[in-house]
């Protein structure tokens, strides 16, 4: 009875999967289960929480500064993305082009992605520094500006201090990934359309373009989920400042729940960033990923 | 219905140090079918991308239809090309792929239609017009990527190995549609390739390349039947011409070639060598002929294959190799000699040093 099982394909199957499986709920599953179920706890720190439903979510839809937060997390998000994606490219397409010392150059573009994160903004930091700062200084010497700029005091000029940081760590990414998009496209198909009369912006528009949307898709996927959980470069250069005008979600969860204790509520912060990373990645599956030139025909 | 002669002059090119093609010139008639044939790296398809203005001219001339393109672009030049891996747009149906240089070009889209539609007919695509390229089979992409030129109604078509990538039945086939194409359309074509077969079966004119340089061109029985030197007389044919190194001599009976192992030939016909220089005497395969007594010359044969239509013989003269084909069936066995005898009216002679025919330029 027994050996009977054991020869059966499909039992064997779900045996052999059962270490795999049980390394994946405990150490994926678990974390997140945790945090979700802490979202809907008044836990604190010192005190295990009981369920108080969607209470958090409920106080926090009030919250002027949650709301602040999910406001630059957004602005923050479409505004990084987009620049990081339109520098990207144009890095990429560069770089794809026949350059003297072409893997020197490359090798170079990608140290901002390299650098640990903490190092870089610490940098930034100091870039934007009142007193110290260098671009305050290099425009005071060129008689642009006649007083040093307060990059991180201001509400706006911090939100887009920031966003540059995030451009500057974030472009080789996209770069590099486009780079190998755009590797993929034979330079043949360039040819044919220079032959058939395409100028170099219509090559671009109807050869290049339409080839990388699916690498466009996933680059640009994860770039968002990159920058949407920002923590890392907010937290070292203005720790939400000046007046929480450049919390963003992640942060914000983390001062509320470690820094404030409130676990319940920090927990409850990060987890409602998660429909909007879904939407996010449906987005881009539904609406980019899949082509139908890339489907069917199995000769190849 | 556009066509141009395509003139070729003095054109040399240098990818870095390398001197890729040397002096190359070829004329090309209205409307005449040129195939450019050689070994790989020969500089033919540097030479076809020249003529399309995918590589600048070092130097010399190109005029297609009258004119110098030299300074022109590729979409100035009124050409239009077959790729090698065909390079058809995956991210566009068949029927897109076709119209596009008419697209850009903002043509009517009836006109546009009325073309695509005219193109699908003749190469048999019709049902195909609403697929991808990678919904379709070898074959059919090739198909795609011809009528893509055609729609164009191009002055000059060009072809960069375009059979290359299909498989043995299937090129024979295409080979055969190409043709009657161009029978067709008439239209002046430039073909680049490495297959002999395809350049014989194909041409008008066939140009024989080596190392950037021309060894010779002509009508491809010229090429067959008077081969200017010892490359070209190998290069085409099927098995390939065989080559029996000897030394020239006058003797009681007329000039011989005293080939290395003792065999005695009669020269060539037509033919003109000075005493004692080392010479090579080419024989074709389908030109020798089985002997009897003491005709001709033994060999020692080594492998028989029979291919129904004919028998292939490769056997032994001394160290050299020489194959034969006869019509008839043999059952030979390997080890038994048999006697050759060369038609000496369709052997060939080439001076040892310089490779060059020995024929009289008559």
């Amino acid at each position: 009875m027994l050996s009977r099982y054991l020869n059966n394909r499909n039992v064997l199957g779900l045996l052999f999967m059962l270490p795999a499986g049980a390394l994946l709920l405990i150490f994926l599953t678990y974390p997140l289960g945790l945090g979700t179920w802490l979202g809907f706890t008044d836990a604190k720190v010192g005190r295990a929480g009981v369920w108080v439903g969607l209470d958090n979510f409920r106080f926090l839809w009030g919250d002027e500064v949650t709301r602040l937060a999910l406001f630059n997390t957004i602005f923050y998000t479409v505004v990084a993305s987009i620049v990081k994606f339109a520098l990207g490219l144009w890095l990429a397409l560069l770089l794809n082009r026949n350059l003297p010392f072409k893997s020197f150059v490359r090798a170079i573009v990608l140290l901002p992605f390299i650098v640990p994160t903490a190092l870089s903004a610490l940098a930034f930091w100091w870039i934007y520094d009142a007193q110290f700062s260098i671009v305050s200084w290099s425009l005071m010497k060129m008689g642009i500006i006649h007083q040093y700029i307060d990059f991180l005091g201001e509400p706006w000029l911090a939100r887009f201090s920031t966003i540059a940081a995030n451009i500057w760590r974030g472009i080789p990414f996209v770069a590099i990934c486009l780079l190998a998009g755009l590797q993929t496209i034979s330079p043949s198909l360039y040819e044919a359309a220079a032959l058939d009369g395409a100028t170099p912006w219509q090559r671009f528009r109807y050869v290049t373009l339409p080839l990388l949307t699916p690498v466009i898709a996933v680059v640009m996927t994860f770039s968002v989920l990159f920058t949407f959980t920002d923590f890392q470069l907010i937290y070292v250069i203005t720790r939400g400042g000046p007046l929480n005008s450049t919390h963003l979600m992640a942060t914000l969860s983390f001062q509320r729940a470690i820094s404030g204790g409130s676990l319940g509520e920090g927990a409850a912060i990060a987890t409602a960033m998660v429909p909007f990373l879904l939407a996010a990645i449906l987005v881009s599956y539904y609406g980019l990923q899949r082509r139908t030139w890339q489907q069917g025909g199995t000769d190849r | 219905m556009t066509m141009a002669a395509v003139h070729i002059r003095e054109v040399h090119k240098h990818f870095g140090g390398n001197h890729i093609i040397r002096g190359v010139s070829i004329d090309i008639a209205d409307g005449e079918f040129a195939v450019l044939v050689g070994p790989s790296g020969c500089g033919k398809s540097t030479l076809l991308r020249m003529i399309a203005g995918l590589e600048e001219i070092g130097s010399g001339e190109i005029e297609i239809g009258g004119k110098v393109v030299n300074d022109m672009q590729p979409k100035e030049r009124d050409i239009a090309m077959v790729f090698q891996n065909y390079a058809l747009y995956p991210h566009m149906k068949v029927r897109d792929n076709m119209a596009f240089s008419m697209l850009l070009a903002k043509r009517p889209r009836a006109e546009i239609d009325k073309r695509v539609d005219k193109a699908a007919t003749i190469l048999g695509l019709t049902d195909l017009l609403d697929r991808f390229p990678r919904q379709l089979s070898g074959g059919q992409r090739q198909r795609v990527a011809m009528g893509r030129a055609i729609v164009r109604d191009p002055q000059v078509f060009l072809f960069d190995e375009p059979l290359s990538n299909l498989d043995a039945k299937l090129r024979v086939a295409m080979r055969t549609e190409l043709k009657e194409i161009h029978q067709r359309l008439e239209t002046t074509s430039v073909y680049v390739t490495h297959d002999q077969i395809e350049a014989m079966t194909m041409a008008d004119q066939i140009v024989v390349m080596r190392d950037g340089v021309v060894e010779q061109r002509g009508k491809p029985l010229e090429l067959y039947d008077r081969p200017a030197n010892l490359f070209v007389a190998g290069f085409i044919g099927s098995p390939a011409m065989n080559f029996l190194p000897g030394r020239f001599h006058l003797n009681a009976s007329g000039p011989h070639v005293h080939v290395e192992g003792g065999v005695i030939l009669p020269v060539p016909l037509g033919t003109r060598a000075v005493e004692g220089q080392n010479v090579i005497l080419g024989a074709r395969p389908e030109h020798l002929a089985l002997g009897a007594g003491a005709q001709g010359f033994g060999a020692s044969v080594v492998v028989v294959e029979p291919t129904g239509a004919d028998t292939q013989v490769f056997a032994k003269v001394g160290a050299t190799e020489v194959a034969a084909v006869f019509r008839e069936r043999h059952d030979f066995r390997p080890g038994e000699t048999i006697r050759l005898v060369p038609d000496q009216e369709r052997t060939h002679l080439f001076d040892a040093e310089s490779g060059k025919s020995l024929r009289n330029q008559t």
